[in-house]
């Protein structure tokens, strides 16, 4: 915050333990965000759909993870998996029942009907558990330690460690497993697959439960906390978007990086912009997102990691 | 998703005692793209014509002010989605941003007309002139960025536009919004804001205002119409059929996709005008996410590619949802609405709006991608073509 001095405002020093807290809860927040961009990059590099939905994915899985938490009064981790295996059964079943109709529609077409699921899920999530801001009953709640001048808190550590795995079992899944290498067969090129008998449907099914299991985890990293679980969680995962395209849309390591890098400019407008460039106005963390991801697609139209598609005549 | 008249040729067997081709053979290019030829050839575009042109005369002196608001307002998300048909429907470049370009207008009024109080046909046609230079502004994107990148940074305009009608207190308010209490509303004698005063007869605000909204629309659609059966919307469709075919036989595609940006947001800057005009006062979650996918959806529920549809989409859309508002005290929404004082129910009245709102957005997709004009253009066939089936 500026202090008023005697010759008017003087600017706060930041510090270097201030930048350091930042970089911290940058990456933190950029986790999370990494998290709902992996879901969103799987389904896109296995059936080219930008799955507006994710995002009510992720406020169910919250939800569900709540519900298993708190109402059943389970077992906080036990809650958190049987949550993402129901993530992953509404993924699949939303694949089942909508998105295989949609085959080879133009795209147009395909985020529309992904934004019209989320319209249905979130107002169903909405009408059952109702518009209040809730527990979700985590172990971590808002315990903090210190760590070389950094307040660290339990929970961060935790997405951070559940960001870390869940990219490792990314990784892993289609580096060495035959359904990963022929989902990585079909997105490449879906004709080609299909000739050599990999099955696309199975592929967008496995695709969509990778997603709804993900977006489980994000969801209950972005409720963790203190009253944190609302309806409005699910309007947080609309800010990765800029993550994703940012790294490439079927880039599942871009996902990630471009995750981080949006997690550290969004603490870092929030740091900065009220010392050094007030005149953005208020809340611009919540915009610079956009705005950084705007300028990279001008230098790179396809992110980050992203392919470059090739016009041919 | 190119929707053509399904015959524009009929053949018809030779009659005897008559030489010369049968008369229903289009001859000529002007023939070809008339809009309203004799009613013996489209007699259902004249149904259409004279039966909205007596709609036009008789509902304001018929329903009352409420119903005129909710068709007033139908009236203005059709013109707003003419605009984004003409960038989506016509030229194949999807943006969420249209919500962005409406506040561009909406604030232009409010700034010219309620704060400095211009005359009406000035700031609306301003309002157009800078939602054209915006949208052109705009535009080199989509040069740059094709499909789901170029979504994506349209989404990201709404939220750019939003921070900027919340930050930019000395022209839009902030975030407590702006009046347009004080921006005149007249047009020569006409005095829209008091109410016409017509052969003796003085009319409300809401029937003025009806018939002010509509026919913008009729100009709206005409204008749109004609760009889009001339030289230049040839060349808008034939980018979205294949924008590299249409670059290989000469189409300029900076020239048409960035012009698409540039009409598309001065319809909209036109909306979100008269938007204000109707609500009185503007504030920036007027002009949120929300009203972008209401705007593509009402593309899509009318369908792409036809201004026609447009309209009605327009009217479904917003017809059905103030529908719902105002008969959600009926007894057969009991088990669905509860007003969350204990009653039984599932949704509130704005949650099940929104479910289907999501519904109708997905079944259309799944069950009518063409949209509700293709039930026009069935019936239409059907009868064309009767008595065979196709």
């Amino acid at each position: 915050m500026p202090m008023s001095g005697p010759g008017g405002p003087i600017l706060a020093v930041i510090t270097g333990d201030d930048l350091l807290q930042t970089a911290f809860s940058g990456l933190a927040l950029g986790c999370k965000y990494a998290l709902i961009a992996l879901g969103f990059s799987v389904v896109f590099k296995a059936t080219g759909v930008i799955n507006f939905a994710q995002a009510s994915l992720v406020l169910l899985g919250a939800y569900l993870t709540f519900n298993f938490a708190q109402t059943w009064d389970l077992n906080f981790y036990l809650s958190l998996v049987m949550a993402m295996a129901a993530g992953a059964l509404v993924g699949v079943l939303t694949e089942a029942s909508v998105l295989r109709w949609l085959v080879g529609q133009p795209p147009a077409a395909l985020i529309m009907v992904t934004i019209g699921l989320l319209f249905v899920l979130n107002n169903v999530v909405t009408a059952i558990w109702g518009p209040d801001n809730r527990n979700l009953g985590d172990p971590w709640g808002i315990q903090t330690r210190d760590v070389v001048g950094v307040t660290v808190a339990d929970r961060d550590v935790w997405t951070i460690g559940f960001a870390a795995v869940a990219v490792a079992a990314f990784f892993v899944f289609f580096r060495y497993s035959t359904l990963g290498l022929a989902m990585r067969a079909a997105a490449f090129d879906p004709e080609a697959a299909m000739a050599q008998g990999i099955p696309a449907r199975r592929v967008h099914r496995v695709a969509w439960a990778i997603a709804g299991a993900v977006a489980a985890l994000a969801g209950a990293t972005l409720a963790a906390g203190a009253g944190q679980l609302s309806p409005a969680t699910g309007s947080l995962a609309l800010v990765a978007f800029p993550a994703i395209i940012l790294g490439g849309l079927d880039s599942p390591l871009g996902a990630v990086v471009g995750g981080i890098i949006i997690g550290l400019v969004q603490q870092f407008t929030a740091l900065l912009a009220p010392e050094y460039f007030d005149w953005v106005g208020d809340s611009f963390e919540r915009v610079s997102p956009y705005l950084v991801m705007i300028v990279i697609l001008l230098i790179r139209p396809y992110g980050l990691f992203g392919t470059r598609e090739v016009r041919r005549v | 998703m190119a929707i053509t008249h399904p015959f524009t040729t009929r053949f018809r067997l030779a009659r005897p005692g008559r030489s010369g081709p049968a008369p229903d053979l289009t001859l000529s290019y002007e023939d070809e793209i008339k809009l309203l030829r004799s009613p013996g050839r489209t007699p259902w575009r004249w149904v259409v014509v004279v039966g909205g042109l007596v709609l036009f005369l008789w509902l304001p002196t018929y329903l009352g002010d409420p119903g005129l608001r909710v068709l007033s307002l139908c009236g203005i998300y059709a013109i707003g989605a003419i605009g984004l048909n003409l960038l989506t429907g016509y030229t194949g470049q999807i943006s969420l941003g249209h919500a962005f370009f409406v506040g561009v207008g909406a604030y232009t009024a409010a700034y010219f007309g309620g704060q400095h109080g211009w005359p009406m046909l000035a700031y609306l046609a301003f309002a157009a002139l800078l939602g054209f230079v915006v949208g052109g502004v705009i535009g080199p994107f989509a040069l740059r960025l094709r499909g789901n990148y170029l979504v994506v940074v349209t989404l990201g305009l709404v939220f750019l536009g939003e921070h900027l009608w919340n930050n930019w207190d000395s022209v839009t308010g902030g975030g407590n919004g702006i009046s347009l209490g004080g921006a005149p509303m007249s047009l020569g004698p006409l005095d829209f804001k008091q109410g016409l005063e017509l052969g003796g007869e003085t009319y409300t605000f809401e029937q003025s205002f009806f018939w002010l909204v509509w026919i913008l629309v009729a100009l709206s659609a005409l204008l749109a119409k004609n760009l889009v059966r001339s030289r230049a919307g040839r060349a808008m469709q034939a980018i979205r059929d294949r924008d590299l075919s249409a670059e290989v036989i000469g189409v300029s595609p900076a020239r048409y996709k960035v012009g698409a940006f540039a009409w598309s947001s001065a319809y909209a800057a036109v909306a979100g005008a008269l938007y204000g005009l109707l609500q009185q006062y503007v504030s920036p979650g007027d002009f949120g996410l929300f009203l972008s996918i209401t705007y593509v959806a009402i593309i899509i529920i009318g369908g792409l590619g036809t201004i026609f549809g447009s309209i009605i989409g327009a009217l479904f859309v917003l017809g059905g949802r103030s529908l719902i508002e105002q008969n959600s005290g009926q007894a057969i929404f009991d088990p669905l609405i509860t007003t969350r004082s204990g009653e039984p129910g599932i949704f509130t009245i704005g949650e099940l709006n929104a479910v289907l709102f999501g519904l109708a957005i997905v079944l259309f997709l799944l069950l009518e991608p063409r949209g509700l004009a293709a039930f026009w253009f069935r019936i239409k066939t059907w009868f064309v073509t009767w008595p065979f089936s196709y």
